[in-house]
């Protein structure tokens, strides 16, 4: 389902980011890239409606032709990017926003290991596997 | 079969709601003004079914003329043409007419009505003065309304209103306006909720129905469209908008549903290939003909889309949403592409592209079309997208024509780009005046190659692109997105390859061929283009290109040998450097470089084992990492421990406020022209040549030869014209080559040497950076009071790897001894041992003063006593020239004398005795022999005769009778030997002393007898036997008094068996002239206790210096003893004097060097001084002497004293 799976540290470099191996790698890259632009966006202008931030996922959040992006941002403004083909259309937000609970989850469990250091890039072998599962699913 | 099939109507906003007039014409149109006005004025609230929330609304009305074609026919659903409801009029107050004609008129309405269905009625009986008053006899006109009620409302009176005098300005008439108004706008909503609601009743059937096969979404569209035109038609957008999305929502999930599987026959007209592309029509509130095509189930998914949307966005902007319409025309071009790609629909490869371009510049248009520039800047990000996807899309039409590629377009493209242009048609009206339409963009931008460019000018200009991607590479190495870092990387090295920046696009290539992301061929390319370069024969102007290393090559470790990376001239200094070759090809450096810095200060920081590992510079940029030290504080009075912490000493790099600055700035990772590198000039530099550098870890090894400490700086490889600039290596790294100068020390080998004995020296020779030559010797110049024995062999040692022994030959001439040295290398150690006798100097409890013979160094042996073992020493000093040195190096060798000698004078009645002690202070045992004391000077008055020889080691030896003279010279002499050497050869020890007298002390001539308890005088009188010697007149204390130089005595009278008591003073000071025999006498006054033969009591006299006796060169204590002695010499003695010292001259060194006391002097204190004089020095004519007391003459008792 999923073709691009990001996870982006706080100062905007990648701590992970795994795309489907049979496309272009850079632009998945270029298109998470980008899509920082947004979440960042999307942050600000929550932050200044609410200062109890509650709502993590942020949507869709930058379309193009071929991939709907999707973010999520966690309190310690670590984000999320899912990027999705636009042609598979069975996927509704719901899924997508379980998608990004269980990334978020994984995530708390690598951060939850004594090992890894904080704002390395994120080799855990078990937050992989759950990516895979997501990028597998669809497929 | 419409109901505006003969009148078109024109569908735009103007539009309102039909509102049908019967009856009275002409009544109508004098009201109809006031009417029209009025209707809109206040807003009624409008209660809505399905629990939709109520709205006010303000109505407006179009009010025409009844006829009966306006009544909607069976079946037909337009609502646009529905008319709401339909007012009678009528002015009638007469019965009579009432009856005749409007009845039946009325009549003829009412049915017509019914026939239709049509309940939305209301008759208007206007009343008027005018005719009241012409008509008062009439009924009253109650009477008309409750006709027509009971002839037309049964039982809905209020369908039938009185509006009263509504052409004057009454309050009557208002009143009559505003209840009438009221009325109508009730019915009127009243009509819209019940004609609305059946119609959405129909609709909603009839999408129930969509499953049936024959429904078709064309039709049904028109029908739900027709409500949206309705709510647009009340103003109520929201609601209008809604309907639109709901056909939106439907036809999707239907397209949806057929890439599901679940196709839908009404679908296939959607699915016929696409022949028009020509975008969007946002210009027009309605586009008519799409509308048509749509009617006709003729309509393309573009065109649908394309309608939908340009209504969506109708509404939108009346909403006041511009921003929707972009975000919803991005997601609609995206969907429509994805639609026509589930559809499997045929599209002309490009149109597309041609579709999305023209209908995003469409809706950009659109909203700067209702958007000043202000809101439009404030809203960038809204509009950005569309930007950006029009740009792609001419971007791949540009590729897709031939018109980016270098040859132009060929004849395939160009039939490509006529097809794309037949299917954009022809302009439309509305825009044909403007240039800017995006349709003349497109086909401006489609026609020629030029235009193309002008048109997509991005990257256009290398220079331009150059800043921007350099721009954006500098945010994508910030955080750290290798793969957009090579990807831009790519273009900046294009762009800067057409703009002949060759070092930045050999820095941009350096960095390409090491990125990991790249594939083998195209770092192997890049690799190529630098050695291409560096290959070049470079012609005169062109200089060597420096190229940072950090994308070459890394400095992974780096190693000293030996590792303290401290050695000495000569020795090697390995360096060993890993280099890591991050390119993909073997690369041959002519020459590889590590600049050096000669570093002043000492080494700071050593690395540990003489390695180190350097940090490889990964791309993440990782925070530095902790730099931890431990801190203790402890108390400054007893060292116990206060706190312990550790600190962290980089704190400002790891503390730094990430959210400002997000990246940490890589060294040379940024742009090439960024880094700027430039070789420090004024270094040396170690080199190695020709180095052949393969990929991945290099050793390469380095030889650091000159002295000093030097610090790591650059490193420099070298290829062709290029030369790869590591600007610093850090942490700072230091090696010290130090240069040694050959030493020559000489210690003792035993604790303390002993003067007399033969004792074993130790010479070590570090020869430092001197290579010891064969036949180069060491000259020791000969003193008499040391010489060298050398009697056996003694033998050298060289320590160094290799040992060895080597015999030394030593000879001796008469002024010095020369020790022929084994050759030696550099930095090693000889070592041999040697013996030397020091003599014992005579009388070293006076020593000598003495003057060289050249006169000019004043300089003696210098014995003084050690503190710890009370054992005198003699300071020995050996000159000894070396080979490497013209100077001679002067070394001191101290000397402690075993013996210690000391004689005293003692009186008994007229005879005098001299007792002469020698001590062992040595550790060492000796035997002794041959003790003797003679006269040096054999005087006839004297009798000597030796006495006792007390076999410890003290000595007492006898004197003479008479008055001796002034002064006497003694020699004792003794041999020894140590006791624990058996037939150890017995050396002389020789003990010279002489008594002089300097002053003489006798009682004056009083009465001859005393007796006890009587005062009787006493007068001493000292006499001055020697004048000081003009030399050491200025150390004698003197003071000038009435043109008499004098020095100051001090005497005192002392009795300490308390035979006498001094009455009086018993001390005082004396001035005595300087010249001989200068006497001074003092008178004072005695008491003597007891009777009998009492000794004189004695008499001490001192020297006594005044405090500001020359403090700054205070002269130790035995040179004052000495310039004593000198100055009381008499000349004869003097030259005896001088014989005498002659023993010890050969302890004296010649050559310059200062002769420094070896105690410091004493402090000064700013007191006056009493020092004593020698043993001898003064003689006491009264000593052993004695006077008779008589016993008082009334003492009944006699004592006896027995002295």
């Amino acid at each position: 389902m999923a073709v691009c799976v990001a996870v982006i540290a706080k100062e905007n470099y990648p701590l992970y980011i795994r795309s489907v191996p049979t496309q272009n790698e850079l632009k998945f890259h270029y298109t998470v890239h980008t899509s920082l632009d947004v979440v960042e966006e999307k942050v600000s202008a929550v932050g200044k409606a609410l200062a109890d931030q509650r709502e993590l996922y942020l949507g869709l959040l930058y379309p193009t032709e071929d991939y709907k992006v999707y973010g999520y941002v966690t309190n310690s403004k670590v984000k999320f990017v899912i990027v999705v083909d636009s042609s598979n259309t069975s996927l509704r937000d719901n899924e997508i926003r379980s998608m990004f609970r269980k990334l978020h989850n994984s995530f708390t469990d690598v951060m939850c290991n004594p090992f890894y250091n904080p704002g390395d890039a994120i080799q855990s072998r078990a937050f992989d596997s759950v990516v895979s599962g997501m990028m597998v699913q669809a497929c | 079969m419409e109901a505006h099939d003969e009148k078109p109507i024109i569908y735009t906003m103007e539009n309102k709601p039909i509102v049908t007039c019967a009856g009275d014409q002409a009544l109508f149109t004098s009201l109809y003004n006031a009417l029209a006005q009025q209707l809109p004025r206040e807003p009624m609230e409008w209660r809505r079914s399905y629990g939709r929330a109520p709205k006010m609304i303000h109505l407006e009305a179009n009010f025409v003329q009844f006829k009966e074609e306006l009544l909607p026919r069976e079946g037909n659903k337009a609502l646009l043409t529905f008319p709401f409801l339909h007012i009678y009029w009528t002015d009638c107050c007469d019965t009579e007419v009432y009856k005749a004609s409007v009845k039946d008129d009325m009549l003829r309405w009412q049915s017509t009505l019914r026939h239709h269905g049509t309940q939305d009625w209301l008759i208007v009986v206007v009343e008027t003065d005018g005719k009241k008053k012409n008509k008062t006899n009439l009924l009253p006109r109650t009477s008309i309304m409750d006709k027509i009620r009971n002839d037309f409302c049964n039982k809905q009176s209020d369908r039938c209103v009185a509006l009263a005098d509504p052409l004057k300005d009454s309050s009557r008439s208002q009143e009559s306006w505003s209840s009438f108004l009221t009325k109508l706008r009730t019915l009127l909503l009243m009509s819209f909720t019940k004609n609305l609601g059946r119609f959405e009743d129909d609709m909603r059937t009839m999408r129930e129905k969509r499953t049936e096969p024959g429904w078709s979404f064309c039709d049904y569209f028109m029908v739900q469209e027709e409500l949206a035109f309705v709510f647009e038609m009340l103003q109520q957008f929201e609601d209008a908008l809604v309907q639109y999305d709901e056909l939106d929502a439907l036809f999707t999930q239907y397209v949806l549903n057929f890439g599901a599987g679940d196709g839908a026959n009404w679908l296939g007209s959607f699915c016929q290939p696409v022949r028009s592309w020509n975008g969007l029509v946002l210009r027009r509130p309605i586009d008519m003909e799409k509308r048509e095509l749509i009617q006709c189930r003729d309509a393309s998914l573009l065109d649908l889309r394309s309608y939908l949307f340009s209504r969506q966005c109708t509404l939108l902007i009346f909403l006041q949403r511009p921003w929707e319409v972009t975000q919803r025309a991005l997601e609609l071009l995206h969907n429509c592409v994805q639609e026509l790609r589930l559809l499997e629909v045929s599209v002309l490869q490009g149109a597309l592209d041609c579709w999305v371009f023209l209908s995003c510049l469409e809706v950009l248009h659109r909203i700067e079309g209702c958007c000043d520039r202000a809101q439009l800047e404030a809203n960038f990000s809204h509009t950005v997208g569309l930007w950006t996807y029009a740009t792609e899309k001419l971007k791949s039409l540009g590729e897709l024509c031939g018109l980016v590629s270098e040859k132009g377009p060929d004849s395939e493209d160009l039939n490509r780009t006529v097809d794309l242009l037949a299917g954009l048609g022809t302009e439309r009206p509305e825009t044909g005046e403007k240039s800017s339409s995006p349709y003349k963009k497109l086909k401006e931008a489609l026609s020629s190659v030029e235009a193309f460019e002008k048109h997509y000018l991005v990257c256009g200009e290398p220079q331009s692109a150059a800043l921007f991607l350099q721009d954006s590479l500098k945010s994508y190495v910030a955080e750290g997105w290798t793969l957009q870092i090579t990807h831009t990387r790519k273009q900046v090295a294009d762009c800067q390859k057409q703009l002949g920046q060759t070092e930045d696009y050999l820095q941009t290539s350096a960095l390409l061929a090491s990125d990991a992301n790249l594939t083998d061929e195209e770092r192997k390319h890049f690799c190529q283009e630098i050695l291409a370069f560096a290959s070049q024969t470079s012609s005169g102007q062109a200089q060597k290109a420096a190229l940072s290393m950090s994308a070459f090559a890394q400095l992974r470790e780096l190693r000293f040998r030996p590792a303290t990376a401290v050695l000495h001239v000569g020795s090697a200094l390995q360096l060993e450097l890993c280099l890591c070759s991050l390119m993909p090809v073997p690369v041959h450096l002519e020459q590889l470089s590590a600049s050096v810095l000669f570093t002043m200060e000492q080494p700071g920081q050593k690395i540990p084992y003489g390695s180190l590992q350097l940090p490889s510079l990964g791309l993440a940029s990782a925070p530095p990492t902790l730099e931890l030290s431990e801190i203790q504080d402890r108390s400054p009075s007893d060292n116990a421990l206060n706190s312990t912490g550790v600190v962290c000493k980089n704190v400002h790099l790891l503390l730094r406020r990430q959210d400002s600055s997000t990246s940490m700035e890589m060294p040379g990772a940024g742009s090439a022209s960024a880094a700027a590198v430039a070789m420090e000039d004024g270094m040396q530099q170690l080199k190695t040549l020709d180095v052949t550098l393969l990929p991945g870890n290099n050793i390469v090894h380095f030889t650091a030869p000159v002295t000093g400490t030097y610090t790591l700086r650059q490193l420099c490889a070298t290829v062709g014209r290029v030369q790869f600039l590591l600007p610093h290596i850090y942490p700072v790294v230091q090696y010290e080559v130090y240069s040694q100068e050959p030493q020559l020390t000489i210690e003792p080998l035993s604790e303390n040497l002993l003067a007399g004995l033969p004792q074993k020296v130790k010479f070590s020779i570090v020869t430092g950076h001197y290579t010891l030559k064969k036949g180069e010797a060491l000259q020791l110049s000969n003193t008499e009071s040391m010489p060298i024995l050398h009697t056996h062999t003694c033998s050298a040692q060289i320590l160094s790897s290799t040992g060895g022994e080597n015999t030394l030959s030593i000879h001796s001439s008469e002024k010095v001894t020369s020790i022929s040295l084994p050759p030696t290398l550099p930095y090693h150690t000889l070592l041999f041992h040697l013996e030397v006798l020091c003599h014992i100097p005579t009388s070293p409890a006076r020593p000598e003063s003495e003057r060289l013979t050249n006169g000019e160094v004043r300089y003696r042996t210098k014995s003084h006593v050690c503190h710890n073992s009370g054992m005198a020493s003699v300071d020995q000093k050996v000159s000894v020239d070396c080979p490497w040195s013209i100077y001679s190096t002067l070394i001191s060798l101290t000397f402690y004398i075993p013996f210690k000698a000391k004689y005293s004078l003692l009186s008994a009645g007229k005879r005098k005795y001299i007792q002469v002690f020698l001590q062992n202070v040595s550790e060492t045992n000796f035997r002794l022999d041959n003790q003797s004391l003679t006269q040096r000077q054999p005087t006839p008055t004297l009798e000597l005769s030796f006495f006792n020889m007390c076999k410890k080691c003290g000595f007492l030896c006898v004197k003479w009778k008479t008055d001796p003279p002034a002064c006497l010279q003694f020699s004792f002499s003794a041999s020894f030997a140590p006791s624990d050497v058996p037939g150890a050869e017995l050396k002389p020890y020789v003990y010279d002393f002489q008594l002089e007298r300097v002053a003489e002390i006798r009682p004056g001539s009083g009465e001859q007898h005393c007796r006890t308890g009587a005062l009787c005088g006493l007068e001493v009188s000292i006499t001055r036997l020697t004048e000081p010697s003009d030399a050491e007149r200025d150390d004698e204390e003197t003071t000038e008094t009435e043109g008499l130089r004098t020095t100051k005595l001090m005497y005192e009278v002392v009795d300490n068996s308390s035979n006498w008591a001094v009455c009086g003073k018993s001390s005082g000071l004396v001035s005595m002239p300087v010249a001989a025999s200068a006497t001074h006498k003092v008178q004072m006054e005695l008491m003597p206790l007891f009777a009998g033969h009492l000794p004189f009591p004695s008499i001490k006299v001192l020297k006594y210096l005044p405090h500001n006796a020359t403090p700054a060169i205070q002269p130790d204590t035995d040179s004052c003893l000495e310039n004593d002695n000198l100055s009381l010499l008499d000349k004869g003695l003097d030259d005896q004097a001088d014989t005498a010292s002659l023993r010890s001259r050969g302890s004296v060194h010649s050559l310059g060097s200062c002769d420094q006391p070896q105690q410091p002097a004493p402090r000064v204190l700013p007191m006056p001084r009493l020092e004593p004089f020698a043993p001898g020095q003064v003689f006491n004519c009264s000593r052993g002497r004695q006077v008779l007391v008589l016993p008082a003459a009334d003492d009944h008792i006699l004592e006896v004293n027995a002295t």
